[in-house]
């Protein structure tokens, strides 16, 4: 049941609401004339209907959630509490800095821990997502060849294993996208990366370990070829929790990186949002990085601007970014240490390696058996679906029945039938193993009831949904039955009896 | 170690079955010259303890203050339930709902969402939201673009928010577009018709049209959606969503109605939190849906005909269209959607129209009270919206600084973006602010004029 269809016309929270003002000085032909869709529903109903809605959700704090690339590990409670002190949800973005350097101590002091780690300069916080990280990464990329007059750079050369926000950045930003292919071992091919780089070259984007669960062993090479050519290397950090603390970034030659926080640094998911990814960049892009930054002088912190970077490629979000998923990632780091951080690669990669292996005695192919787990590796059902019928959808679909949130699945697209597995460092044996016996039941099923396989989920709120129906009649907004209730002024703002809530 | 289970048993388990001797060995595939020796500037870790304490210590020396400042991001009073709900560990710790029978709970909120907003813009389709307002309107000018064909300029009046204008030129301009600003009524505030017309006979792909202005001035905007939609060009509405409660929604404005409406969200059950994470909305006419970027939900059946949710209209997306996608974007700003689904619930038609008709009328007292102060004077003559532009008879700088140290923070200085308007502050009093908070005000102001 919708929240609309729990609505009633004049029902309301008073204690909600202040009392009817007057507004009369504004134009009559400026005022809306008919109500907008919004419930007329009690607090209890609005607080049950969401909570009802909320326990249809899968979730890290309910369910193993084992999905590739997307880092889903334990969000620490203190996090949020912390970053929800009153305080600190009370500043107003516009307030002066000199009433917010408690606040922006906390900034700082995340900058310089994320420059620590990945090897890097400079450190922005302002990127409110991985793809929008992205957008700034290859905009001062941009920015700097056309400082240097070099403006016939017009292509970015992106691996097809790459997630699907590489090669639509590129275009955002105004280049080409050159794509180029993987090898039998899951590395990039370094002939064709050899034949794609030249003097059109901008840059290369490079997820390193790669979504295909490895890490590219060539790495220092590649730099070499790029760089020679006069191109730059991003650094996609969607996996950087594979390697945090082991490897940085820079070290690895790169010249611009983004940092997903709500991966690698356990900000919330959120169910799909808000991000934030910082960017990284070495001593070369530093006059062209995004503002506002957090700088440290005489004693005090403030805000770097336009007027401190004057080749800034500007102002991507309307105030500093999505303070409140910092403030989160700074308590992560704080909690973690030095230490901690180091561990967090370890033991995510014990629990990939230990996953794979362990699927792998179960029967279960997996796409790259010759090489390390990264945090993450792919399991294909190629020959599965052959013999059986039953998809790498199909088997998700089972799992959630059992109790578990599905891998990635048909991603990276050049794996056929592929699950992108990824556990988390923060997931403990027992729940592997469980999962490896809920995975090694639906490979019987496959062979001895294929049906139960293909046709599920079966437990799940609802059972598979069409979406071929979604988008060929896409139904994206309720419409109310009949009402449509026309307001004067005066039955606005009096229509409701004056009720004291003071 | 923090959020790390394993016990020594398990490790040694889990490397045996994995035919490896240490940890250590799981990384062996990367070369050792790039191995990292230590992290120098990570402090040692902290128990939750610690953290607690030094955390509490920050936002103590912070503090609060009194607050009249808006400029595009408003102290709303937020109910209780709205994020008690919101940051159930279900919503909160889930993921874009990719496994749509595993997330029926954020899918059918955010189809609910989409419905609210679609009605309060008076729209035909919302999507699940972008990352803020001010990229919002960056992106519905790409839209515009894509869907114009022949035009890649864009209209933009000086009466837009500045940082909203500085992000637009920021994202649009790798791809080619041209931003021109067209300038304000001196006296009104309003977006001058004059100057528009200075452009009247060159091609646009669109006009943005604010509601209210960065001034909090209400523009013509039927005029203004007019003059856009008879010159070919698309209607882009950026607004406040609280002040579409009582105002015209951008779908009824001209003849036609707005074809793309944004706007940042935050009103809507988000806190100030030093600027995010907010979020950004987008709406538009039906003909346009498939050139919107960003997440959209679609009501469809399962196997058994019972109504479920879906992420729809995927062909637009970066991870199925890769280089061809409306948009790199994403995710959208999931929580934040969530918390301000759970508000309008909560509030309803009559409590948003209330809550904004109280931030108004409190404005327009305050405003009232200012101007008996000697000197200081409201700086535009069009109608408003809980925001006002007001000129001081001393340096604002100064004026506002002295005010802070008795912890008011009395607007926003505008020298930064519009020095032509001398010592102008833009000044906001939302329903938060009691009769006791706007006298207190009005008494520091004056004392501060006078003693200055």
């Amino acid at each position: 049941m919708l929240i609309f269809e729990h609505s009633r016309p004049g029902r309301r929270n008073y204690s909600q609401s202040p009392k009817a003002a007057e507004a009369t000085d504004i134009p009559e032909k400026l005022l809306r004339k008919t109500l907008p869709l919004l419930p007329e529903v009690s607090e209890m109903d609005a607080v049950r209907h969401y909570t009802r809605l909320s326990q249809k959700n899968f979730s890290i704090d309910t369910h193993f959630y084992p999905l590739g690339s997307c880092t889903m590990k334990y969000n620490p409670r203190a996090c949020n509490s912390l970053a929800m002190l009153p305080q600190f949800l009370a500043r107003h973005p516009r307030s002066p800095e000199s009433t917010g350097q408690g606040f922006l101590a906390c900034m700082y002091e995340l900058q310089e821990i994320l420059k620590d780690v990945t090897g890097m300069a400079g450190v922005s916080l302002t990127p409110m997502a991985g793809a929008q990280g992205e957008l700034i990464g290859i905009a001062m990329i941009r920015a700097y060849h056309e400082s240097r007059g070099d403006t016939d750079r017009t292509e970015i050369i992106v691996p097809d294993a790459a997630h699907g926000t590489n090669p639509a950045t590129a275009v955002m930003c105004g280049y080409k996208v050159v794509e180029i292919a993987t090898d039998k071992e899951g590395n990039v091919d370094m002939a064709a990366l050899k034949a794609a780089v030249g003097p059109k070259t901008a840059g290369l984007m490079l997820t390193n370990p790669s979504t295909l669960g490895v890490f590219e062993e060539n790495v220092a090479e590649m730099s070499r070829i790029v760089h020679q050519a006069g191109g730059l290397l991003y650094y996609d950090g969607a996996n950087l929790n594979a390697i945090l603390g082991k490897v940085k970034p820079g070290d690895m030659g790169f010249d611009v990186i983004h940092i997903n926080l709500h991966k690698t640094f356990s900000t919330p998911h959120g169910g799909g949002g808000p991000g934030s990814a910082p960017v990284g960049v070495a001593p070369r892009l530093l006059p062209f990085m995004p503002v506002p930054i957090v700088a440290f002088e005489n004693g005090a912190y403030r805000w770097q601007t336009e007027k401190d970077i004057p080749q800034s490629i500007g102002r991507l979000s309307a105030h500093m970014g999505n303070a409140g998923v910092l403030l989160r990632a700074y308590v992560y780091v704080r909690l973690l240490g030095a230490e901690g951080m180091h561990r967090v690669a370890e033991f995510a990669a014990l629990n990939a390696n230990y996953l794979m292996a362990e699927l792998r005695k179960a029967g279960f192919e997996i796409a790259y058996p010759n090489r390390r787990a990264s945090h993450e590796f792919i399991v294909t059902l190629k020959d599965l679906k052959e013999k059986t019928g039953v998809t790498a959808m199909n088997l998700a679909k089972r799992l959630l029945d059992k109790g578990y949130h599905a891998p990635t699945t048909y991603f990276p697209l050049l794996v056929p039938e592929c699950l992108l597995i990824e556990p988390a460092e923060t997931e403990s044996k027992e729940t592997l193993d469980a999962f490896v016996t809920a995975m090694k039941e639906i490979l019987e099923e496959a062979h001895t009831q294929p049906d139960v396989v293909k046709s599920a989920p079966h437990a799940t709120p609802v059972r598979r949904l069409d979406d071929v129906k979604a988008a060929r009649e896409p139904d994206l907004a309720w419409k109310a039955p009949t009402r449509n209730i026309s307001v004067t002024r005066t039955e606005t703002l009096t229509a409701i009896p004056s009720v004291s809530v003071a | 170690m923090p959020f790390i289970p394993h016990t020594e048993e398990d490790i040694q388990a889990m490397l045996a079955s994995i035919g490896a001797s240490s940890i250590d060995e799981l990384f062996d595939e990367i070369p050792p010259t790039l191995k990292t020796g230590t992290l120098k500037r990570v402090p040692p870790g902290l128990s939750e303890m610690e953290i607690s304490r030094l955390m509490l210590e920050r936002a103590e020396q912070d503090g609060r203050y009194l607050n009249f400042i808006g400029a595009g991001a408003y102290e709303h009073h937020i109910p209780a339930a709205v994020w008690q709900i919101a940051t159930r560990g279900e919503f909160y710790s889930s993921y874009t709902p990719y496994q749509a029978e595993a997330s029926q709970g954020t899918l059918q909120l955010l189809y609910e969402y989409q419905t609210m907003m679609a009605s309060l813009t008076g729209m035909d389709v919302s999507n699940a939201s972008m990352y803020d307002g001010a990229s919002a309107l960056a992106e519905a000018a790409l839209m515009a673009v894509r869907s114009h064909r022949t035009s890649r300029r864009i209209l933009i009046p000086q009466a837009v928010h500045p940082v909203y204008r500085s992000v637009v030129r920021a994202i649009v301009k790798n791809q080619g577009i041209e931003v021109v600003e067209i300038p304000y009524d001196k006296l009104s505030g309003q977006t001058s018709l004059d100057g528009l017309e200075n452009f009247g006979s060159e091609e646009f792909a669109a006009l943005v049209i604010p509601q209210p202005n960065f001034f909090g001035v209400l523009e013509d905007v039927d005029a203004l959606t007019h003059w856009a939609q008879s010159r070919d060009a698309f209607a882009i509405a950026v607004v406040n969503p609280m002040a579409l409660a009582m105002l015209t929604p951008p779908g009824e404005w001209g003849e036609r109605g707005a074809d793309i409406a944004v706007g940042e969200g935050q009103p809507l059950g988000i806190p100030l939190s030093s600027g995010g994470p907010y979020f950004g909305f987008m709406a538009c006419k039906q003909p346009l849906v498939r050139q919107m970027p960003g997440r959209i939900i679609g009501r469809t059946t399962d196997q058994e005909g019972s109504d479920g949710f879906v992420l729809t209209l995927q062909a637009r997306e970066q991870h199925i269209r890769r280089s061809k996608a409306t948009s790199n974007i994403c995710t959208n700003q999931g929580l934040m959607v969530t918390a301000a689904t759970i508000y309008l619930a909560l509030l309803g038609p009559e409590g948003l129209r209330r809550t904004a008709a109280q931030s108004h009328a409190n404005t327009a007292g305050l405003l009232e009270k200012l101007e008996r102060l000697k000197g200081v004077k409201r700086m535009f003559n069009g109608p408003l919206f809980h925001e006002a532009v007001i000129s001081l008879p001393r340096p604002a700088a100064s004026v506002l600084q002295t005010l802070e140290a008795r912890r008011i923070l009395g607007g926003l200085n505008l020298k930064e973006y519009y020095p032509e308007l001398g010592e102008a502050v833009l000044v906001c009093a939302t329903e938060t602010k009691t009769s006791a908070d706007m006298e207190n005000y009005v008494m520091q102001l004056g004392d501060v004029i006078r003693n200055s």
